[in-house]
């Protein structure tokens, strides 16, 4: 399965860390799997959430996913990254959004699980429209923009805490 | 020149439509699109602030030359969330 994907398929943990177990000659080499599961939470800002609709620029979200594994690579190198990333509706509980970093040590795996998440939601394409009950609303948080240097200082504090 | 335009979440429900073409003139601009677009849907006009543009699914600037053929996406603010 590739490290990078965006699509309907529902999200499974064992699956993703299954992308992250490096082949021969490095079988062996990981001394842990960090993994971030984002899900869908049954409320948001006091509304009671019935369900929730993602929605992505496919090829941009792929090359921002693969972008992202590039920044990781660069500052963190012993890491291997997967990202997954759900379209579609979503019900309550359901995993939108799977990372998996493996790496020798813990610390590396836990630090660029967490810088990887923070920057998929600050630049990946990806937009969702909440369905609650009484409505529903586009949920828009932050312009996407990969070469903000500021979000990608906040993305490392925040991971680096 | 012809050019595709892709308008995602909010955009798209504003728009009508997720994709559009256009013919433009030799030397337009990811904004020059934008504007016209604004032209057709004035409720777009809010987003000139907020939104992300790429030209052939690689993020590109307001100020990115189109060429025929190409693939112009305005994006609205992406989910985010803590």
């Amino acid at each position: 399965m590739p490290l990078l994907a965006i699509g309907p398929a529902p999200l499974a943990l064992e699956a993703i860390v299954a992308t992250v177990s490096r082949p021969e000659p490095s079988r062996g080499a990981d001394g842990a799997v960090s993994v971030f599961l984002g899900l869908v939470r049954n409320k948001n800002l006091g509304r009671t959430v019935r369900y929730l609709e993602y929605e992505a620029y496919e090829p941009l979200a792929l090359r921002t996913c693969a972008r992202i594994a590039a920044e990781v690579a660069a500052r963190w190198p012993g890491v291997l990254l997967a990202i997954r990333h759900r379209t579609g509706r979503l019900e309550i509980g359901e995993a939108s959004v799977a990372i998996a970093a493996a790496s020798p040590h813990r610390s590396d795996a836990c630090v660029a699980c967490r810088y990887a998440i923070e920057r998929l939601k600050q630049i990946a394409p990806i937009w969702k429209r909440e369905f609650f009950e009484g409505g529903d609303v586009w949920i828009e948080g932050a312009t996407a923009d990969p070469d903000d240097a500021e979000a990608l200082a906040q993305a490392e504090r925040v991971a680096c805490v | 020149m012809r050019v595709t335009i892709r308008l995602f979440a909010r955009l798209r429900d504003i728009a009508g439509t997720a994709e559009l073409h256009r013919e433009v003139a030799p030397g337009a601009t990811v904004a020059s699109i934008w504007q016209r677009l604004v032209d057709d849907f004035p409720e777009l006009a809010p987003y000139a602030q907020s939104i992300s543009t790429a030209v052939n699914a690689d993020y590109a600037r307001m100020d990115c030359l189109v060429s025929d053929g190409d693939e112009v996406a305005f994006l609205p603010p992406v989910s985010g969330g803590s």
